[in-house]
């Protein structure tokens, strides 16, 4: 095979990327995959081999690979209702088809979410302005409520009541948005 | 056109501007990845919807309101040639999925191009912005600047649990890519990177050469980033790196000092046989110019060179990739008439900083 770039040397080295699950087959001399090496490189997300890496780990998914294909009843594939995309097809190319699909594969995703960023399934950084207001608060609460259980169980119940108190406002707060936000 | 004018033209401020660090450490980037609610992602949104983001985001930019970071232009795919695409690849302005393979791909520019924001590539929007030496905070704090601004005007995908949705959940959450560039030629000389690389692995982060292939790091130079996006705050995942990258500063000056130390002589004598093959071959292929300019930068560091910039080794390591060659000598040419070209374009920028000596 002849390298696709010079049409001179003999094609050595051989990549395959997929794009829209679509396979293209690249074949280069090593010269010209060198010339092309920042290309292959690339941003780490096409990349080749993380693009291998990824298909490899969503497949690892029991209930889809090991179920034979012909058990597959129509009204048990799962599939994202707003871009119609399937876990199958997401396994296969590693993307997703649109935000929805988040929400439809939540239960198959959080393992491989936790396998991805070193056992992290939970978002912790920054929120949108927009909708900050109401997360903030949420999560505030949340953390107080384990705060207060722990208080509890230590029997110190002075400060138990503080963060009850606080839990209430925070309650309170919320709601009103809610309402404000209807 | 003379060399000077295409290096003026074609240099980003990164490049040939001195930052913390930048004995070291050549830049900083910060990306973050975006998604507009209600649009289906790139890998299977129709033409309509591409076109109405760009259109959109046409919109936003023709407001005007964010002047912070001078004027900015929108340059859609589509309407450039396949060299000029390649150019601001080779730049590290848009990426190759951007340019081969997006369908409405564009990307957004600043006057500096300290900022680039790629738009239908893998995700709806990728805000990226690019500094000189060690400044991971100051380019997360810019990158957030520009998202705050296009937040006020689009919805974002965001989900409670998962944080920003992106296209490929291995950048789910805070969609952050946090990078550095270093040049670590007293590491590589010791052979200390062997046992550095795995560790810092260890620790989530990706350590890869920038240009080159698969391991190999041409010009000894490296680029650290965090893998992990979901779970920590963007402070912490600079943070992190941040203190990864001191950590490898440190080293990387004391294995420089330890060789001038145990074997100046070597050193100087290696170094100038690089700028011998530098200023006289007359056909250079990428890695002997790699590894030549990345030994007169070294010397450039430890003062074996005086008045000489030190941001040769960036400009000549993007100038003498094939696009820039190619746009140089005004069309195409086969990789050995780039091997010509590449050896006559460093002879002639190192000629200007001998006229600068004058
Ligand atoms: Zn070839
Ligand atoms: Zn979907």
């Amino acid at each position: 095979m002849i390298c696709q770039e010079c049409n001179l040397r003999p094609a050595t080295m051989h990549f395959t990327k997929i794009i829209n699950g679509e396979k293209t087959e690249v074949h280069l001399c090593e010269k010209c995959a060198n010339e092309k090496g920042e290309m292959f490189m690339g941003s780490s997300p096409t990349g080749f081999s993380i693009n291998n890496l990824l298909a490899g780990l969503l497949n690892i998914n029991p209930s889809f690979q090991q179920t034979p294909q012909k058990t597959f009843q129509q009204e048990n594939v799962l599939q994202c209702e707003h871009c119609s995309m399937t876990y199958q097809q997401f396994a296969k190319i590693g993307r997703f088809g649109c935000a929805h699909c988040y929400e439809t594969f939540k239960e198959q995703l959080t393992p491989i979410l936790r396998r991805l960023h070193g056992g992290n399934s939970a978002h912790n950084g920054k929120i949108p302005k927009r909708i900050g207001g109401t997360i903030h608060l949420r999560k505030k609460r949340d953390e107080l409520k384990g705060e207060l259980k722990e208080l509890i169980n230590n029997e110190k119940f002075e400060q138990a009541a503080e963060v009850r108190d606080e839990i209430r406002s925070l309650n309170k707060r919320l709601n009103k948005d809610q309402e404000g936000g209807e | 056109m003379s060399l000077e004018k295409f290096i003026n033209q074609a240099i980003s401020s990164w490049m040939n501007e001195d930052g913390p660090d930048s004995d070291i450490v050549l830049s900083s980037r910060i990306r973050l990845a975006r998604n507009i609610q209600d649009y289906k992602f790139p890998t299977i949104f129709s033409h309509d919807e591409a076109k109405m983001i760009i259109v959109k985001m046409e919109e936003i930019i023709n407001k005007g309101e964010i002047t912070k970071f001078g004027q900015l232009e929108l340059l859609k795919m589509d309407e450039l040639q396949p060299l000029q695409k390649r150019v601001l690849m080779e730049k590290h302005l848009i990426s190759p999925n951007l340019a081969e393979d997006s369908s409405h791909g564009a990307c957004i520019l600043t006057e500096n191009e300290e900022v680039s924001i790629m738009l239908n590539e893998e995700d709806h929007i990728r805000i990226q912005c690019l500094f000189p030496g060690l400044q991971l905070t100051e380019a997360l704090e810019a990158a957030g600047e520009i998202d705050d601004w296009l937040e006020e005007h689009v919805q974002y995908a965001f989900h409670e649990d998962f944080g920003y949705l992106t296209s490929c959940p291995t950048n789910v959450g805070t969609g952050l890519r946090a990078s550095v560039m270093m040049h670590l030629p007293g590491l590589v000389l010791t052979q200390q990177i062997n046992s550095i690389i795995p560790a810092i692995n260890q620790l989530g982060l990706v350590v890869r050469g920038i240009y080159g292939e698969g391991s190999e790091a041409l010009g000894n130079i490296f680029q650290i980033s965090n893998q992990m996006t979901l779970g920590k705050s963007e402070e912490d995942i600079t943070e992190d790196i941040k203190s990864v990258v001191s950590q490898l500063i440190a080293q990387e000056r004391s294995a420089r000092e330890a060789l001038v130390k145990t074997s100046n002589i070597q050193l100087e004598d290696r170094v100038f046989r690089s700028y011998g093959i530098l200023s006289n071959s007359r056909i250079i292929e990428t890695k002997e110019a790699a590894r030549c300019l990345s030994d007169v930068r070294l010397g450039i560091d430890i003062g074996y060179f005086k008045n000489m910039s030190r941001s040769i080794l960036n400009e000549l390591m993007i100038l003498t990739q094939p696009g820039f060659l190619q746009q140089y000598a005004g069309g195409p040419l086969r990789p050995h008439e780039r091997d010509i070209r590449r050896a006559a374009l460093i002879r002639e920028r190192l000629r200007m900083e001998k006229e600068k000596e004058e």
